[in-house]
C-alpha cells in the first residue's frame, strides 16, 4: 500500500459512512396519487427498452395533461429488475407493498414475465405483461390477474405461416436462439407448417446460444444441408452476425427467408445498407403507415422526443393507455373491478383498434407483415399489411383446455 | 456430412480460434505476471470494438488507411485505458489477500459497461467490412469470406510476434522471469511497478486489438464483455495460465470443438435425436472440465512457482469472546423483532429475507474459500441444486413445504460430493475454474431439460404453505434457519475439523506429516459448503415462488464471490458483513438511479480502496480492541 493511499483511507471511510447514513435517513414514499408500478430490464436490453420507456412516459404525460384519472394525477414508479426473476419478484413486491402501486406492468424476458405472472396471482394484483412473448403467460401458466399486450410467439409465427406456405418450398431449415422463445417459435412454425403443407421437410435445425451465435459455422452448416427456404428466429446482435456471414457466403442466394421480428426498427436499423433483400418479416414500418391513429402517435412522439418511434415505443404507450382506460371504466383502482373492466375491453392504439380478450386476457394487437428491402441506405419494409391478432388465435376450446381452471373465473 | 464439409467447418473454426486467442493471450500474460484475475478484460475487448467503430467512421470507412488506422488506434487507446486502470486502481491493491483484486476489476467492469452505454447509446452498431476483403473465395466448393482467411493468419502472426517479444527483448525476459518467480524479480532490483503497468498495457492492447478486429464480423453491442470474459477465462485455463502457446492451442481446441458441433447439427442415434448445435451452450466448459481432470495445470501450464508471502500473513482465527457473543445475541434479537416494524416499513421483511439468504450463501462459500483456501467460482451450482431440489420435491412428490425444504439440500450435497472429489485434486485458479466448469454444466443441463426443470423458463408456483405466506412469517423462518446454519458453520470452524482444514490450507506438507488427510478434509469441507449453499437455495425458491436457471448462472457465483471478498476473506463474520452490504447496496442503488451499474461499481471500488482487508477485516480488529479495552488479558489454556 502506498503512503498516499494510506492517507486517503481515513477520509474515504468517513465519506462512505456519511453517504451510508444519508441513505438510511432519506426514504419515505410520497403523497396521495394513483401510483402505477413498472419494472423492466432497462440495463440488460436498452435497445428495446429505452424507446419503450419513452412510449409510456409519453402516454403518462398525455393522461396527466387531460386531467389524470378519477380526478387524481397519475404517477409511474419505474424500476430496473436486474434481468433476473429473483430480483424482479422482490422489486415487484417493493412496488406493491412499499410504493403502494395499484397495478404493475412491464417485464421483457419470458422467464421474468412468468415469475411476475405467478407473483401477481399470489399477491392478487393486476399485472400487465407488456413485452414477454411466451405463450405460457396466457395459456399454461395463465391466471386471472395477468394480461399480456404483445402478440405472443404463437400469434407471430401463425402470421408468417401463410406467407411461408405461399412460397411452396418443400425443404426448410430453421435457425433459432436456444431458449424458450426460440424453441417455441420453431415448434409452432413446424406444427403449423405441417398442418398447412403436409409434405414439408425440415432438413436442418441450428440452435445457437442466445447472443453467442458463431454465424460462420451456422451459415455453413445450413448451406451444407441444402434447404429450399429458411425460417429465422434470431434477433439483435445474432441477427446482424447471421445476416453478414450469410450474405458473404451466399446462404441467401435463391433462398427465400421468413424471419420473426426482423422488420422491427430495433433490429433492422443497425444493419443499415446491409439489410437483407426480400425477407418476409413481421415488424413495424413506422415510416409508411398511413392511418390517422398512427399519424397522431407519430407526430406526438417525434415532437416530444425528437426521434422516431420503435416498436418498443408502441408497446410502452399502449400498455400505459390500457391501464388508464381500465381504471376509467372500472371507476376505481380496486383489482377485482379492474379485472372485470379489462376483460373484453376494446382499446385504441397506434395500430388501430384491438380488444383485450376475456378468454385468455391476451390483447389482439397485431403486427405488420411485409418484405424487406434497402431504401436510401436503410432497411425498410414494403408491401406490408396489418394482420389483426384476433385472426391468428387457436380455437377457443383449445385455449380453454390449456388454461388452468382457476384462471377462467 | 462429407469430408469436404467437415474440412470447411474446421477452417471456420480456425478463424474463431484466432479471435479467441487474441482475447485470451492478454489475460494469460496479465495473470502470469501479476497474478491478478482480470475481470475487466472483457470490458477492454468491448471498448476496443466500440472505439474501432467510432474511429473508422471518423477516419473514413472505405479507405485502407481509414480502416486499419482505426483498428490500430483503437487498440492503442485501449492499452492506454488499461494502463490508467492499473495505475489508479490496481496498484493500490497488490499487497492484499489473493483474489481481492478480482473485486476491483469487477467494479471496473461495471463502470466500463455503463460508460460505454452512456457514450455510445443502447443500439447495436454494425461497422463496415474491411476494404479489399469484402468478398469470399471458393475453397473446396464452399465460399469462405476473405476476412476469415485473414484472421486465420493473424492468430499465428501475433503468436510469433509475442514469441519474439518474449525471447528477444529485455521486457520479454522480465515478463518470463516475473511469471516464474515474481518476488525474485523484485529482489533483483527490477522496478516491479512499471513492469506490471507495462504488462497490463500490453494485455489491454491485445484485448483491444481482438475487439477491433471483430468489426467486420459482428456489431458492437453491450453484451460482448460478459460473453468474452467467460470464453477468455476458459481458454486461458485450458491452455495453462501464463503460457502463450498454450493459449493458442486451447483456442484451437475449443473453436474446433464448437465448429464440429455446428457441423454435426441434429443427429439421430438409435431413435433419439440429439442436437449437437445445442451443445455449443456448454461445449467449452465440457472441454475445460475434461482437460483439467486429465491435466491439472492445463495443456501447457506449469505448476505455479513458490509464493513467497506476497500477501500479509493472516492472523489465526480466534473464537468469539464473551462480549462479542453477547453482541451477537442482541443482534439476533433485534432482527427477530424486525417484523414489528413492518407496519411502517412493509418492504423491510422482503428485503430482510433476501439479505438473510445472501448471508447464508456467502457464509457457505466462505467456508471453503477462507478457512479452506479453495476458491470456488461455481458455488451457485449448489444454490441452484437446492432451489430446484426444493421445487421438484414439492411439485413432483406433492410433499408439504417443510419436507421439501429439508430434503432439498440433499441434492446440493450430492452435487458437492461429486464435484468436490474432482476439485480437491487441483489448486489455485485451476480449482476455481473447474468448479466454474461444473457449475456451467449443471446450468446447461437445467437449461436444456425442459421436461423436468422447465428449461429456460424454470418452474413456477413454488409458494410456501399458507401459514407461512405472510412475508413476516417467512422472514422469521428464514432468520431461524440462517442463524442456525451460520452457527453450525462457525462451530465446525472451531472444531478439530476446522483446525485441520486451516492446517491444510496453511501448510499442506506439515499437515500431512501430522496425519491429517488433507484431501479428505477438503472434500468434506466442499460437501459442507455445498449443503448449506443448497439450504440457501431452497429458502430462495420458496421466498420467490419461481426459480429459473439464473439461480445457477455465473452471475450468481460472482455475486457470492463479491460478497465474501467485500466482507473480508480472513474473518468469520466477513461474509455476513459483505452479504448485508452488497445486497442492501445493490437494492438501494438500483432504485436510486438510472446508471446504477456505474454507481455500484464506484461504490465497490471505494469500498475496496477504503477497506483493503475487506470491511470486516479492517473494522474487526478495531472493534475487538474496543470490546476488550479495560479488561485484563485472559489466561490462555494451559498457559502460565
Amino acid at each position: 500500500m502506498t503512503r498516499s493511499h494510506r492517507r486517503l483511507i481515513g477520509p474515504l471511510r468517513a465519506g462512505l459512512a456519511t453517504t451510508f447514513a444519508a441513505a438510511l435517513l432519506c426514504a419515505a414514499p410520497a403523497a396521495a396519487q394513483i401510483r402505477i408500478g413498472e419494472l423492466n430490464s432497462y440495463k440488460a436490453q436498452p435497445a428495446f427498452l429505452e424507446p419503450y420507456r419513452k412510449g409510456w412516459e409519453l402516454a403518462l404525460e398525455e393522461i396527466n395533461a387531460s386531467g389524470g384519472l378519477l380526478g387524481q394525477k397519475v404517477e409511474v414508479i419505474s424500476r430496473d429488475d436486474n434481468a433476473n426473476p429473483g430480483d424482479a419478484v422482490r422489486v415487484a413486491e417493493e412496488l406493491v407493498s412499499r410504493e403502494r402501486a395499484v397495478v404493475v406492468f412491464g417485464t421483457f424476458l419470458s422467464n421474468i414475465g412468468l415469475a411476475v405472472t405467478d407473483f401477481a396471482k399470489q399477491r392478487r394484483i393486476l399485472f400487465l405483461a407488456a413485452e414477454p412473448l411466451t405463450d405460457k403467460i396466457t395459456w399454461e401458466n395463465g391466471n386471472r390477474y395477468t394480461f399480456r399486450l404483445r402478440p405472443s410467439t404463437y400469434m407471430q409465427s401463425a402470421m408468417l405461416v401463410p406467407e411461408a406456405v405461399k412460397l411452396r418450398k418443400k425443404r426448410w431449415a430453421i435457425v433459432y436462439p436456444n431458449y424458450e422463445y426460440g424453441q417455441s417459435a420453431a415448434a409452432t412454425f413446424k406444427a403449423l407448417m405441417r398442418a398447412a403443407q403436409p409434405d414439408v421437410e425440415f432438413v436442418a435445425e441450428q440452435a445457437p446460444a442466445l447472443g453467442r451465435i458463431d454465424a460462420g459455422a451456422v451459415a455453413q452448416a445450413l448451406i451444407d444441408a441444402k434447404p429450399d427456404a429458411i425460417f429465422n428466429v434470431t434477433f439483435g446482435a445474432d441477427l446482424a452476425r447471421f445476416v453478414r456471414e450469410g450474405q458473404t457466403r451466399g446462404l441467401f442466394k435463391d433462398r427465400p427467408v421468413v424471419s420473426l421480428l426482423s422488420g422491427e426498427p430495433e433490429y433492422l436499423d443497425p444493419l443499415r445498407d446491409e439489410a437483407p433483400e426480400g425477407w418476409i418479416v413481421t415488424g413495424y414500418p413506422w415510416y409508411s403507415i398511413k392511418t390517422p391513429e398512427h399519424d397522431r402517435f407519430l407526430t406526438a412522439y417525434q415532437r416530444r422526443w425528437k426521434e422516431y418511434p420503435r416498436l418498443g415505443s408502441v408497446v410502452g404507450y399502449s400498455s400505459m393507455m390500457s391501464i388508464a382506460e381500465a381504471i376509467r371504466r372500472a371507476k376505481s383502482t380496486d383489482t377485482e373491478a379492474l379485472i372485470k373492466a379489462m376483460r373484453g375491453m376494446p382499446m385504441d392504439s397506434p395500430f388501430g383498434k384491438f380488444v383485450w380478450r376475456a378468454i385468455d386476457q391476451q390483447a389482439t394487437m397485431g403486427a405488420y407483415v411485409g418484405t424487406t428491402t434497402v431504401h436510401q441506405g436503410r432497411g425498410v419494409m414494403r408491401n406490408f399489411r396489418y394482420i389483426d391478432g384476433a385472426a391468428v388465435q387457436p380455437p377457443d376450446a383449445e385455449v380453454r383446455r390449456m388454461r388452468p381452471a382457476d384462471a377462467m373465473q | 456430412m462429407t469430408l469436404q464439409t467437415l474440412v470447411v467447418q474446421l477452417l471456420n473454426g480456425l478463424a474463431s480460434a484466432s479471435t479467441l486467442f487474441l482475447v485470451a493471450v492478454g489475460l494469460s500474460l496479465i495473470f502470469g505476471v501479476t497474478r491478478i484475475v482480470n475481470f475487466a478484460h472483457g470490458s477492454l475487448y468491448m471498448l476496443g470494438i466500440y472505439l474501432a467503430y467510432s474511429l473508422i467512421e471518423r477516419l473514413g470507412a472505405g479507405s485502407v488507411v481509414g480502416f486499419w488506422g482505426g483498428v490500430l488506434l483503437a487498440a492503442l487507446i485501449t492499452a492506454v485505458v488499461g494502463a490508467v486502470i492499473e495505475l489508479l486502481v490496481l496498484r493500490r491493491v497488490y499487497a492484499v489477500p489473493e483474489l481481492f483484486q478480482l473485486l476491483a476489476t469487477f467494479a471496473v467492469a461495471l463502470i466500463v459497461r455503463d460508460a460505454v452505454l452512456w457514450l455510445w447509446g443502447p443500439e447495436d452498431l454494425l461497422g463496415p467490412k474491411a476494404p479489399g476483403m469484402k468478398g469470399a473465395v471458393e475453397v473446396l466448393g464452399a465460399r469462405i469470406p476473405v476476412y476469415d482467411l485473414f484472421l486465420i493468419v493473424v492468430g499465428p502472426v501475433v503468436l510469433g510476434l509475442l514469441w519474439l517479444l518474449l525471447t528477444r527483448t529485455r521486457f520479454g525476459v522480465l515478463i518470463r522471469a516475473a511469471t516464474q518467480d515474481r518476488e525474485m524479480v523484485a529482489a533483483l532490483g527490477v522496478n516491479q511497478a512499471w513492469l506490471f503497468t507495462g504488462v497490463f498495457a500490453l494485455g489491454s492492447l491485445l484485448a483491444g486489438l481482438g475487439g477491433a478486429l471483430q468489426i467486420p464480423r459482428e456489431p458492437a453491442n453491450l453484451g460482448i464483455d460478459l460473453t468474452t470474459i467467460g470464453e477468455a477465462f476458459v481458454v486461458v485455463v485450458v491452455g495453462g495460465m501464463g503460457s502463450i502457446p498454450g493459449a493458442y492451442l486451447a483456442a484451437l481446441l475449443i473453436a474446433e470443438t464448437k465448429a464440429l458441433c455446428y457441423a454435426l447439427g441434429t443427429v439421430t442415434i438409435g431413435g433419439t435425436t440429439f442436437s449437437f448445435s445445442k451443445l455449443t451452450l456448454v461445449a467449452e466448459f465440457l472441454v475445460m472440465a475434461l482437460v483439467l481432470i486429465v491435466r491439472p495445470w492445463g495443456l501447457l501450464g506449469k505448476p505455479a512457482g513458490p509464493v513467497r508471502g506476497a500477501a500479509q500473513v493472516e492472523a489465526p482465527l480466534r473464537p468469539a469472546t464473551v462480549p462479542v457473543r453477547r453482541a451477537g445475541w442482541v443482534l439476533l434479537g433485534a432482527l427477530a423483532l424486525l417484523p414489528l416494524a413492518s407496519g411502517h416499513f412493509p418492504y423491510l421483511p422482503v428485503l430482510g429475507i433476501d439479505i438473510l439468504i445472501a448471508v447464508l450463501f456467502a457464509a457457505s462459500l466462505h467456508f471453503v474459500m477462507g478457512p479452506g483456501g479453495m476458491h470456488s467460482f461455481g458455488h451457485a451450482a449448489y444454490f441452484g441444486l437446492g432451489a430446484y431440489g426444493a421445487a421438484l420435491v414439492l411439485k413432483a412428490l406433492g410433499t408439504p413445504m417443510l419436507v421439501a425444504l429439508a430434503a432439498a439440500p440433499v441434492a446440493a450435497l450430492a452435487g458437492a460430493l461429486l464435484f468436490g472429489w474432482f476439485a480437491v485434486r487441483l489448486s489455485g485458479v485451476y480449482l476455481a475454474m473447474l468448479t466454474l466448469a461444473f457449475a456451467q454444466i449443471v446450468w446447461a443441463l437445467v437449461f436444456q431439460w425442459d421436461g423436468v426443470t422447465g428449461g429456460s423458463n424454470g418452474l413456477v408456483g413454488i409458494w410456501p404453505a399458507p401459514w407461512l405466506a405472510p412475508k413476516w412469517a417467512y422472514y422469521l423462518l428464514t432468520l431461524g434457519v440462517v442463524a442456525a446454519s451460520v452457527w453450525l458453520l462457525r462451530t465446525m470452524l472451531f472444531a478439530p475439523f476446522g483446525y485441520a482444514l486451516r492446517a491444510g490450507r496453511d501448510s499442506p506438507l506439515r499437515a500431512e506429516a501430522t496425519g491429517i488427510d488433507v484431501a479428505r478434509v477438503q472434500w468434506a469441507a466442499f460437501a459442507v459448503a455445498g449443503f448449506f449453499g443448497g439450504v440457501a437455495g431452497a429458502l430462495f425458491a420458496f421466498a420467490k415462488g419461481t426459480i429459473s436457471p439464473e439461480t445457477i448462472s455465473v452471475g450468481r457465483s460472482i455475486d457470492g464471490l463479491v460478497m465474501v471478498l467485500l466482507g473480508g476473506i480472513q474473518t468469520v463474520s466477513g461474509p455476513i458483513v459483505g452479504a448485508v452490504a452488497f445486497t442492501w447496496l445493490q437494492d438501494w442503488i438500483i432504485r436510486a438511479t438510472d446508471y446504477w451499474r456505474a454507481v455500484l461499481g464506484l461504490t465497490i471500488l471505494g469500498l475496496v480502496l477504503a477497506f483493503p482487508q475487506g470491511i470486516a477485516g479492517a473494522l474487526g480488529p478495531g472493534l475487538q480492541r474496543l470490546f476488550e479495552r479495560g479488561r485484563p488479558p485472559t489466561a490462555k489454556a494451559g498457559g502460565s
